[in-house]
C-alpha cells in the first residue's frame, strides 16, 4: 500500500469537505473493494475520507412499506433486520448471502452501489424495487444512477446518503456465485407489485445491472416460472470470462429467474 | 496398545501453540539489525534484459541495496538445478537450460526474479523495487502443454532445441505392441491433467543472516527438508561449505511438495545478506505464490488399454507431454518419470506396458512435486481409462477392476515396481458395502424424479510411498540417496528427546514419533520431545515429502530405540543381578520376567549417567543413533467411490458421499491419519472440481488470487466416509505404508468418473466447474 492520509469524517458536510481539499481522494465506506485493490498498489489515494462514522449515514428505519437504508449500513445489519425482514425478505436474504461473514460485517449498502462492480449483489435490487439513491446534493431513480461498469452518477464529492424504496408484494433474488469469488455470475431479483413486475440481472451484463424486460413482459401475463420457458437471454450484451462464457450466463440468468418467481409463488410473501 | 502408545488417538501435542498463535514461523523470526527485502519481477512471460537501471531505486529512502544477477555471477553463485538425471531413450542426457537466480539476460515467465532490493523497510524495498528501471524486449511466447513441441513453437531456451527436456521411455514397447496385436477390445483415451497452484497457507519466507565475524551463515526457511537445503546450496549454489551454513525451518505452515525446493530467494537472500552486511527477510505475499511458488501436475497424455475377450488386460499404452515450466526445479524431472509412469501398473496385473514421456519448456511457473507428484497423474490415467472400459465393454467398472487385480505378493509389475504387500479385494469390498453400490441404480431413479442427474465412479489406486531405497534411486538418477536419521537421547531422569531429519509442517511429528518411544518404554507422551528443522540440532536428514516420515523416518527412530533398549537392558540386568534376555521394559518399569523385581525407568536412565555402577567396560550415557535406507516402496493403495448429483440446469455438481476404503499398513494414530486423508480428498476433489490454473496466451496469469483461483472450502465437501483394512507393509519394521497422499492421488478420478457416469458425456476435463460440466451437457445432447 502506498502512503495516504486518514480523515474521519463527522459530518457528510465535512466529509465534501475534506475531499474538496485533497488532491485524489477517495470517501472510504466498508472498503471491501477500495482497501485490497490499495494493498494489491492498484489504487493510490492521497486521502482516504471515511464515512462509517457519520450518524446520518447509518441505520434501516421501516415506515408502513417504505424503506430507508442508510448508506454505510453494514450488510449483516440489512441481514437481521428483523422489522425489514417481515416487509421485504428478499432484501434481507441478499444482505445474508453477499460474500462471506467478515465482507458481511465490514461491507456497506454505500460502498457497494458506490462501487457499482458488475457482480455485486444490490445494485439489481435497487433496479429492481425501482429505489430512490438519495446522495448529499439530490435524489435520482436507481435507473439513472447505475450507468455502467464501476460507473455512476455520482460526481466526485457526491456521497450516498440513503436508499429508500417502497416494499414490494413480494420479491425474490437468486445468484449464482462464481466458484472463486462467491460475487454473482448471474443474479437476479424479481420484484412484483399488483400487476408490476421488475426483473433486474446483476453478475451477467457487460454494461453491468440490468433490467430484463422480456422477463417482465413474458411474466406480467402469467406470472409463474413456466412463463419464462420460452425466454431468449441475448448472450451478445452478456459478459464473457474463464469463469462462464455469455452463452453460459445467459443460461443462468434464465434459470435463477425462473427460481425466483418458484421462490415468490411458492411463498406467502 | 497404551493409550498414548501406538495405534492411540493421541491428541496432538503442537496444536496448543498452533491454535493459540504461538506457532514461530519464518516471519515471527526477528534478528537484529534486519532489513527486508523486495524482488523485481518480470511482467513479461518471455522478453530479453535489454537493461537494468538501479540509480533512482538506491536512491530512495531507506534503501540499502539493489543487487542484479550480474553481480551475483561475479560472486560465483548459483545457477539452479535439478538433482535427478534423467536419459532420453536414446541415451542422451536430459537438456537442462540455465536457471539464473536473478535473470540477467532473458525473462522466462511471468514471475522470474530480476532484482533484489533491501531497505529499512517492506515497504520502502516495494516502493524502491517499482522504481528499478528494466528495460524488455519482448519475444514470442508458448504457454500451452501441448503446443510447445509444435514446429515453430517459441525456444525457451538454446540448451534444449524445440523444448524438449527429454524424449523417455519405460517398459517394453515390442512386447506391448505385440499384446495389442492380440487384443479383442481396446480402450482409447485423451486425458489432461491440468496444472495446480499449491496455496500453503504459509507463504514461502526466508531470512539470511551472514555473521561477518564467524564468517557463517544462517538462513531460516520455509522448507520441508531444511538439511537438504543446505546441502543444495553449499555444494551446488557455492553458497558457503556445510559447515559455515545452519538452515533452519522453524514453524511451517503447509508445504504439500512446494517447499521441497531450494528457490531463488533463499539462495538471494543469503547472499544479499554478506553483501549488504545486513540480515535480510524475504516475505512473498499471495501474489508471489500464486507467480513463483512451484506448480503441480500439468500432463496431457493418450493412453490406450487393451484386453482379452475374457476382459483381462493386455497391455497398456502411454504418451504424455509433461510441462515442466520455464526452467527445471530441483526434483521436477522426477516427477512426471519415475514417480509417475512407474505406478501404471496400478492395483492390476498388466503383462506389458509401454510408456513414453515427453518433458517440455514453456513460459510459465517451473512445475514440481505436488501432493502426490507423479501418482495422481498415473491414477488419474488408468483409473479413468479402466472406467470408460468398463462401459464400452458393458461390464460393471468394479467387476472389471476386481477381474485383473494383482493377488499374489510380491507382484514385479513391467514398469519397475515391485510390489511388496496388497489386498485391493479388501479395500475393494469395503469400498463398495460402505457406498451401497448395488442399490446405486434405484437412487439414480429417484433423483432423476427430482430432475437431478446421479453417478456414480470408482477409483482402485496405488501409489508408491516411502520414497526410496537409496542405491535403487541412485540408479535411476537421483542426485542423492533417500535413507532418515534418527537420534534418541534418553536424559537422566528419563525424559526422552528424538531427533529426526523428517520435516513436520501439518503431518503431527511431535504426537506421532513420539508415540514410538512411549510405546516402547511406556513413559508419558509428555516426557517425549522431537527436534527437528535445524541443521544444527539435526546431524542429516533428507527431510518430508513423498509419503516418507512414517515408512522411512519412523523406521530410523526404531532402529535408535532399539539400541537405547538394549543398552538400557544391559544396565537394568547388571543393576538387577538378572540374564539381560530375562529384563523386561513395561509401564515404566524394567523388570526382572516372572519377579517382582524391578527398577523405575529413570533410575535406568539415571544409573546410565551416574556411571557409578555400570557393566565393566560399558560407557556412559543413553543415547543412541541410527541411519534407515528402505529396502523398498511401499505401497498404500485403496477403492475411492464418489456419488453425485448433478442439477442439469446450472451444471453444478453435488457430492452426495465420498466413500474412501485405504490400506496405510499399521497406522500409528489413527485421528491423524483421518486428518490426512481428510485433506488429501480436499486437494483431491479441489482438483477435479475446482481449481485451475489459466495462463493467457501472452502468458499472464489469469488465476493469480483467490478471487479467480477456486480453493476448495468447506461448503464444497461432503462429509467423508473413511475407512481403513491393514496389510502390513514388510519392508520396514513398523509395516507402515504412508497415508498422506492418498487422498488427492485416489479422489480426481473417482469424482470425474462419477460425473461422467451421471451426464452421459466421458469427455470432460478438470477441473469440473459448473460451466464446465453445463457445457458437457449440452454437447451430449
Amino acid at each position: 500500500m502506498y502512503e495516504t492520509q486518514y480523515h474521519r469524517a463527522a459530518s457528510v458536510e465535512e466529509a465534501a469537505r475534506l475531499m474538496g481539499e485533497a488532491e485524489d481522494g477517495k470517501f472510504l465506506a466498508g472498503g471491501m473493494t477500495l482497501i485490497p485493490t490499495m494493498k494489491q498498489r492498484l489504487a493510490s489515494p492521497s486521502d482516504l475520507i471515511d464515512l462509517r462514522r457519520i450518524e446520518a449515514l447509518k441505520g434501516v428505519t421501516v415506515d408502513g412499506r417504505t424503506v430507508r437504508i442508510g448508506a454505510v449500513t453494514t450488510h449483516y445489519d440489512v441481514s437481521t433486520n428483523e422489522e425489514l425482514a417481515k416487509i421485504c425478505p428478499a432484501i434481507t436474504n441478499l444482505a445474508g448471502h453477499i460474500g462471506d461473514p467478515q465482507v458481511r460485517n465490514m461491507g456497506t449498502i454505500g460502498g457497494s452501489i458506490a462501487n457499482n462492480d458488475p457482480a455485486a449483489d444490490y445494485p439489481s435490487a435497487l433496479l429492481a424495487l425501482d429505489a430512490t439513491i438519495i446522495t448529499s446534493q439530490r435524489s435520482l431513480p436507481a435507473s439513472d444512477f447505475f450507468i455502467g461498469l464501476f460507473e455512476t452518477a455520482l460526481q466526485p464529492d457526491e456521497i450516498v446518503v440513503a436508499v429508500e424504496f417502497v416494499a414490494p408484494d413480494k420479491a425474490a433474488y437468486k445468484k449464482f456465485p462464481n466458484p472463486a469469488s462467491l460475487y454473482a455470475m448471474a443474479g437476479v431479483f424479481v420484484a412484483k407489485s399488483g400487476d408490476n413486475i421488475r426483473v433486474a440481472v446483476t453478475g451477467a451484463g457487460e454494461g453491468g445491472v440490468f433490467r430484463l424486460k422480456d422477463a417482465e413482459a413474458a411474466l406480467a401475463g402469467n406470472f409463474s416460472p413456466s412463463a419464462l420457458d420460452s425466454l431468449a437471454v441475448d448472450p451478445d450484451v452478456l459478459l464473457s470470462d474463464m469463469h462462464a462464457s455469455a452463452d453460459y450466463r445467459a443460461n443462468l440468468v434464465k434459470v435463477m429467474a425462473k427460481r425466483a418467481v418458484a421462490e415468490i409463488s411458492n411463498r406467502p410473501m | 496398545m497404551g493409550v498414548e502408545g501406538i495405534g492411540a488417538r493421541v491428541l496432538r501435542k503442537e496444536d496448543k501453540r498452533f491454535i493459540t498463535g504461538k506457532g514461530r514461523y519464518t516471519d515471527d523470526m526477528s534478528v537484529p539489525g534486519m532489513k527486508h527485502a523486495a524482488f523485481v519481477r518480470s511482467p513479461h512471460a518471455h522478453a530479453k534484459i535489454t537493461g537494468i537501471d538501479v540509480e533512482t531505486a538506491k536512491k530512495m529512502p531507506g534503501v540499502i541495496g539493489v543487487l542484479t544477477g550480474a553481480e551475483l555471477k561475479a560472486d560465483g553463485i548459483g545457477n539452479l538445478i535439478c538433482g535427478w538425471m534423467i536419459h532420453s531413450k536414446d541415451g542422451t542426457p536430459m537438456k537442462m537450460g540455465a536457471w539464473s537466480p536473478l535473470a540477467t539476460d532473458t525473462v522466462r515467465y511471468v514471475g522470474d526474479a530480476v532484482v533484489i532490493v533491501v531497505a529499512d523497510t517492506k515497504g520502502q524495498a516495494r516502493d524502491a523495487a517499482e522504481a528499478v528501471d528494466v528495460s524488455y524486449e519482448e519475444l514470442p511466447v508458448v504457454v500451452k502443454t501441448a503446443e510447445a513441441l509444435n514446429e515453430g513453437a517459441p525456444q525457451l531456451h538454446p540448451e534444449a532445441p524445440g523444448n524438449l527436456i527429454f524424449d523417455w521411455d519405460i517398459g517394453d514397447e515390442k512386447a506391448t505392441n505385440d499384446a495389442f496385436a492380440g487384443a479383442a477390445h481396446v480402450t482409447k483415451m485423451d486425458i489432461v491433467n491440468g496444472r495446480l497452484v499449491p496455496n500453503a497457507i504459509e507463504p514461502r519466507a526466508t531470512l539470511g543472516v551472514y555473521d561477518a565475524g564467524e564468517d557463517h551463515y544462517t538462513c531460516w526457511t520455509t522448507s520441508q527438508n531444511p538439511h537438504v537445503a543446505r546441502l543444495v546450496l553449499s555444494a551446488f549454489y557455492n553458497v558457503a561449505p556445510e559447515n559455515k551454513l545452519r538452515v533452519i525451518a522453524p514453524d511451517v505452515g503447509g508445504g504439500f511438495g512446494s517447499k521441497i525446493f531450494i528457490y531463488p530467494e533463499e539462495l538471494i537472500c543469503l547472499w544479499a545478506s554478506k553483501k549488504t552486511g545486513v540480515p535480510v527477510k524475504w516475505v512473498a505475499d499471495r501474489t508471489e505464490s500464486f507467480l513463483a511458488d512451484a506448480h503441480g501436475r500439468d500432463h496431457v497424455t493418450h493412453a490406450e488399454l487393451a484386453f482379452d475377450k475374457d476382459n483381462k488386460i493386455l497391455g497398456l499404452k502411454v504418451q504424455t507431454i509433461a510441462n515442466l515450466g520455464a526452467y527445471m526445479s530441483l526434483f521436477s524431472s522426477s516427477v512426471p518419470t519415475y514417480l509417475y509412469a512407474t505406478l501404471l501398473s496400478g492395483q492390476y496385473d498388466i503383462p506389458a506396458i509401454h510408456a513414453n514421456v515427453k518433458a517440455v519448456y514453456t513460459n510459465t511457473a517451473p512445475v514440481d512435486a505436488y501432493r502426490g507428484a507423479g501418482r495422481p497423474e498415473a491414477s488419474f490415467v488408468l483409473e479413468r481409462i479402466m472406467e470408460t472400459a468398463a462401459r464400452e465393454l458393458k461390464v460393471s467398472p468394479a467387476e472389471l477392476r476386481r477381474k485383473n487385480f494383482i493377488r499374489t505378493f510380491p507382484h514385479q509389475t513391467p514398469v519397475i515396481m515391485n510390489y511388496d504387500a496388497g489386498d485391493f479385494d479388501a479395500t475393494l469390498d469395503a469400498g463398495l458395502k460402505a457406498a451401497d453400490y448395488e442399490g446405486f441404480e434405484k437412487r439414480r431413479e429417484e433423483a432423476a424424479k427430482r430432475g437431478k442427474l446421479r453417478g456414480i465412479g470408482l477409483s482402485c489406486y496405488i501409489e508408491a510411498c516411502g520414497i526410496a531405497p537409496s542405491a535403487a534411486v541412485g540408479s535411476l538418477g537421483a542426485g542423492v540417496g533417500l535413507w532418515e536419521s534418527a537420534e534418541v537421547r534418553v536424559n537422566a531422569i528419563g525424559t526422552i528427546e528424538i531427533l529426526t531429519g523428517s520435516h513436520s509442517h501439518g503431518q503431527g511429528h511431535e504426537t506421532t514419533f513420539a508415540q514410538l518411544a512411549t510405546e516402547r518404554f511406556g513413559v508419558p507422551i509428555d516426557s517425549v520431545s522431537i527436534v527437528h528443522g535445524d541443521t544444527d540440532k539435526v546431524q542429516m536428514g533428507m527431510g518430508t515429502y513423498g509419503s516418507r516420515s512414517g515408512a522411512v523416518g519412523m523406521s530410523a527412530v526404531v532402529k535408535a530405540l532399539d539400541k537405547v533398549e538394549a543398552k538400557a537392558k544391559k544396565i537394568a540386568a547388571h543393576l538387577l543381578e538378572a540374564d539381560e534376555a530375562d529384563i523386561e521394559i513395561k509401564d515404566g518399569d524394567v523388570r526382572v520376567v516372572g519377579t517382582d523385581k524391578s527398577l523405575p525407568w529413570f533410575q535406568v536412565a539415571l544409573a546410565a549417567y551416574t556411571a557409578h555402577n555400570l557393566p565393566s567396560g560399558m560407557e556412559p550415557g543413553l543415547k543412541e543413533g541410527a541411519f534407515y535406507d528402505p529396502s523398498n516402496f511401499t505401497f498404500p493403495g485403496g477403492c475411492h467411490i464418489c456419488e453425485v448429483e448433478i442439477d442439469p440446469e446450472t451444471g453444478v455438481t453435488e457430492i452426495i458421499q465420498f466413500v474412501a476404503a485405504d490400506d496405510f499398513g499399521k497406522i500409528i494414530n489413527p485421528m491423524i491419519v483421518e486428518g490426512q486423508v481428510h485433506g488429501g480428498l480436499a486437494q483431491g476433489i479441489g482438483q477435479a472440481l475446482l481449481e485451475g490454473t489459466h495462463y493467457d496466451d501472452t502468458g499472464q496469469l489469469l488465476t493469480a488470487s483467490f478471487m479467480d483461483y477456486t480453493m476448495p472450502r468447506a461448503q464444497n465437501l461432503p462429509s467423508f466416509n473413511i475407512m481403513t483394512t491393514e496389510t502390513p507393509c514388510p519392508s520396514n519394521p513398523l509395516g507402515i505404508k504412508g497415508c498422506g497422499e492418498a487422498g488427492a492421488i485416489g479422489s480426481p478420478p473417482a469424482v470425474i468418473n462419477a460425473i461422467t457416469d451421471a451426464i452421459h458425456n466421458n469427455n470432460l476435463t478438470m477441473p469440473a466447474t459448473p460451466q464446465t460440466v453445463w457445457n458437457a451437457i449440452q454437447a451430449a445432447k
